[in-house]
């Protein structure tokens, strides 16, 4: 067994755990709801164990490193703090829906990454610029905060659906009735853009640092970088809209998607229509 | 207060709708630099939009947007934003935080969402006393009040924290002053004085020392007021080919001689992600140079004299005290990089020795006069970029504030507890009622775990 079959073990689950939640979204069948759950919980624990194993096999190869740093490290990465941060949300605030709606994108992810003809697999030794413990820290951070921003997204959505029926006057629908009230989905988006924004200052705080450590040079508004304070303003304009506002609902909901449009344009958009210094993440 | 309010400048510095604005717009804008790339040549311009198109770009100063006088404008006045606004608040902020608790009505008690009313079996004053025995035990020490229907006790905690937002909002004005004082542009400009703040970079070759550097921008000479020696340098390869580690080993001098640096050794290795610092300075392997040239040593092993010298190739070397000659007379490379050198070598009796020897590496030549050692490795220059930037440590304390205001500000919050302790229908009561600014929810469960607690305890 090598990582790579537990990383297609984890696509799968996850893949699974998907159908079942838009299952329970469907049917409202609670069991469904559980098995998706247990999928979601199952495929995280191989995928953390393949992680493990992604990392041990670097060091067989003589090349030892954490497995974030390429592409395909960094989505697998994604894909697992998505998860894990999803299930705790699911633990906590017992929103069970709400996997319909994030799960996908952890299968996006896994899928992405190694169905994708231009992302490499390979464990490949670091260059020089990249042997940097704020490196780690730095994709650490980032994607902690992205997994945040992209459940975040997902609730948004929901929100909207819901509340269109709601509008509609057809909230007896069984799809807008199985999702959570309002109020309730209101909540959970801000709370996690509040703990996405933390993570995503730490992201780039040690982006700057380790920017400085490797060139001399904190800041340069590369286009990733100029992306990622675009992505920061975003979010910042989102809670002050919030809190000396009072902006609520639907304009919260719509900057939560456009929020991780921004998320997405930073991590994919940049580099495959851009150029600039973070190439590594190109192969 | 009220006399600033009427001012419609500061009125319009002080509003949050501004804020928003300007994050929009500064998010906005900023996609602009992201499309268009940054600093090119104006030929590149022309070449990739059209004569037009590109004079447009360099009339709105999109070439070089993020130094250009309106996103910095707008720079500026987000900062006098974030400040009008923060001491518009700040006195308010103190006032709540300073604001005598113990002066609230019962009325306002019995209103409030979060409360509990327990029956206590005892006079009033052994139940005041138990009241704040119980609460200090909790750590919520209170302060009490005796008032016309009863006693107050109120207790407090992380009325700090409602500061946690101005926190924040000062880290970015810290990050913004530091990336100020870090800049060339205003150590040039403004303070004229070049060598307080810049970037620049420098080519040593090995062996070879300097004491100056040649900044980016204006392409001029600084001087480092101390000079830096480049004694070896070299690249290390993965099995596949690909670099691994450039290394520089650099010697600090002053007056010409070393100095000792932090960890004692007068020799530094610098490698990327590990530069090294010194009176302000900061160095970092940034690039190299490879020669046609090679930096010949030889030792007599028997008499112990030894010479290095750079020397090209083809070039017979007459080394007198040594009593030998030697050359190089072939090469062989991967790229810029030599792998293998052909040597001759004579000390005039018998026939020449000639043969290969890998860059770098130590040959023994056994002479009919003698035993020599020999190395022969490729010069190389590293290339340093050089940076002085007095404004990281305030970029950095500003970035540690905003990490801890963050905090603070999302996950802190003010609590007060209140027990209100009075006689009703004949019998002593307490009424608990408690706020926090913000995660009410969580602040709840505080308080009913306290009024339970409080409960058992009375029995
Ligand atoms: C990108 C820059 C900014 C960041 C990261 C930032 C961050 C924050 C944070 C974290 C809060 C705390 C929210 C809370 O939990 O209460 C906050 C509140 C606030 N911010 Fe900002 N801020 C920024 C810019 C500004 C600017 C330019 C203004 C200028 C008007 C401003 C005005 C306020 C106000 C009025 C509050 C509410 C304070 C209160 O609770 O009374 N912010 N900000």
């Amino acid at each position: 067994m090598n990582s790579s079959q537990l990383f297609g073990i984890t696509t799968l689950s996850y893949l699974l755990s998907s159908a079942f939640y838009i299952g329970l979204l469907v049917f409202k069948n609670k069991k469904v709801g559980t098995i998706g759950l247990i999928l979601a919980i199952f495929g995280v624990v191989v995928q953390t164990a393949a992680l493990g194993m992604r990392w041990q096999e670097s060091y067989t190869l003589g090349i030892g490193h954490a497995p974030l740093t390429n592409m395909y490290e960094s989505l697998v990465f994604f894909s697992w703090c998505t998860t894990l941060f999803y299930i705790f949300l699911e633990f906590k605030y017992k929103a069970r829906v709400v996997g319909a709606f994030v799960m996908p994108f952890a299968v996006a992810a896994m899928a992405y990454a190694s169905f994708a003809k231009s992302i490499s697999q390979q464990i490949s030794p670091l260059i020089p610029a990249l042997q940097s413990n704020w490196l780690i820290a730095h994709v650490i951070t980032c994607f902690i905060g992205y997994g945040a921003f992209a459940v975040a997204g997902g609730l948004g959505m929901m929100y909207l659906i819901k509340k269109s029926a709601v509008t509609k006057g057809k909230q007896q629908d069984s799809l807008a009735a199985s999702l959570p009230e309002l109020k309730i989905i209101d909540d959970l988006i801000h709370k996690t853009i509040v703990f996405g924004f933390m993570w995503l200052s730490a992201g780039i705080i040690t982006g700057a640092v380790w920017a400085n450590e490797a060139w001399g040079t904190y800041w340069s508004w590369d286009p990733k970088e100029t992306w990622s304070i675009i992505t920061w303003f975003v979010y910042a304009s989102t809670l002050h809209a919030r809190f000396t506002r009072g902006w609520s609902g639907s304009r919260i909901a719509w900057l939560a998607i456009i929020g991780f449009i921004s998320v997405f344009f930073t991590y994919f958009g940049v580099n495959f229509l851009l150029s600039g210094l973070h190439s590594y993440g190109s192969g | 207060m009220t006399k600033k309010k009427k001012n419609p400048v500061w009125a319009f510095f002080a509003s949050v709708k501004l804020a928003l604005f300007l994050l929009f717009v500064l998010a906005v804008t900023s996609i602009f630099g992201t499309i268009v790339q940054q600093n090119l040549s104006t030929e590149q311009y022309v070449q990739i939009y059209g004569p037009n198109l590109a004079r447009l770009l360099h009339i709105l100063n999109i070439t070089d947007m993020y130094n250009s006088w309106w996103f910095l404008s707008l720079l500026c006045i987000f900062s006098v934003n974030l400040i009008v606004c923060s001491l518009e608040r700040i006195p308010r902020v103190i006032q709540i935080v300073k604001k005598d608790n113990l002066t609230t009505a019962s009325d306002r008690l019995r209103k409030m969402p979060i409360r509990k009313t327990l029956v206590l079996g005892q006079p009033l004053d052994q139940g005041v006393r138990k009241v704040a025995e119980f609460l200090a035990g909790k750590g919520w020490k209170t302060k009490q009040r005796q008032k016309d229907d009863g006693v107050l006790l109120f207790a407090q905690k992380g009325g700090w924290t409602r500061f946690g937002v101005y926190i924040v909002h000062s880290s970015i004005l810290i990050i913004l002053l530091g990336a100020i004082i870090g800049s060339s542009t205003f150590a040039q400009k403004i303070l004229h004085k070049p060598d307080f703040a810049f970037k620049g970079s420098i080519m040593i070759p090995e062996t070879q020392q300097t004491s100056y550097i040649w900044a980016f921008q204006t392409g001029k000479k600084i001087d480092l007021g101390f000079t830096l020696r480049c004694d070896f340098f070299t690249i290390e390869y993965y099995s596949n080919g690909m670099p691994k580690t450039y290394l520089s080993k650099v010697t600090v001098l002053e007056d010409g001689k070393p100095v000792p640096l932090k960890d004692g050794k007068t020799t530094h290795f610098l490698k990327v992600n590990k530069p090294l610092t010194y009176r302000g300075i900061t160095f970092y392997q940034s690039s190299y140079q490879p020669y046609p040239d090679f930096i010949v040593t030889v030792t007599n092993t028997a008499t112990g004299v030894s010479k290095t010298q750079i020397i090209p190739a083809a070039k017979q070397i007459n080394w007198q005290e040594g009593g030998a000659e030697f050359g190089i007379l072939n090469k062989e490379s991967f790229g810029e990089s030599v792998q293998r050198i052909k040597i001759w070598f004579t000390d005039r009796q018998g026939a020449p020795s000639t043969f290969w020897l890998n860059n770098a590496q130590e040959a023994i030549i056994k002479r009919p006069s003698a035993e020599y050692r020999m190395t022969v490795k490729q010069l190389y220059a590293t290339g340093l970029q050089v940076t002085k930037d007095p404004g990281v440590l305030f970029v950095y304390t500003g970035c540690g504030m905003m990490l801890l205001g963050l905090f603070v500000a999302f996950f802190m919050s003010h609590r007060k507890i209140y027990a209100f302790i009075h006689e009703e229908d004949g019998q002593t009561k307490v009424l608990f009622a408690g706020s926090a600014h913000k995660n009410k929810v969580g602040f709840e469960k505080t308080f009913t775990g306290l009024v339970d607690g409080f409960r058992e305890k009375i029995g």
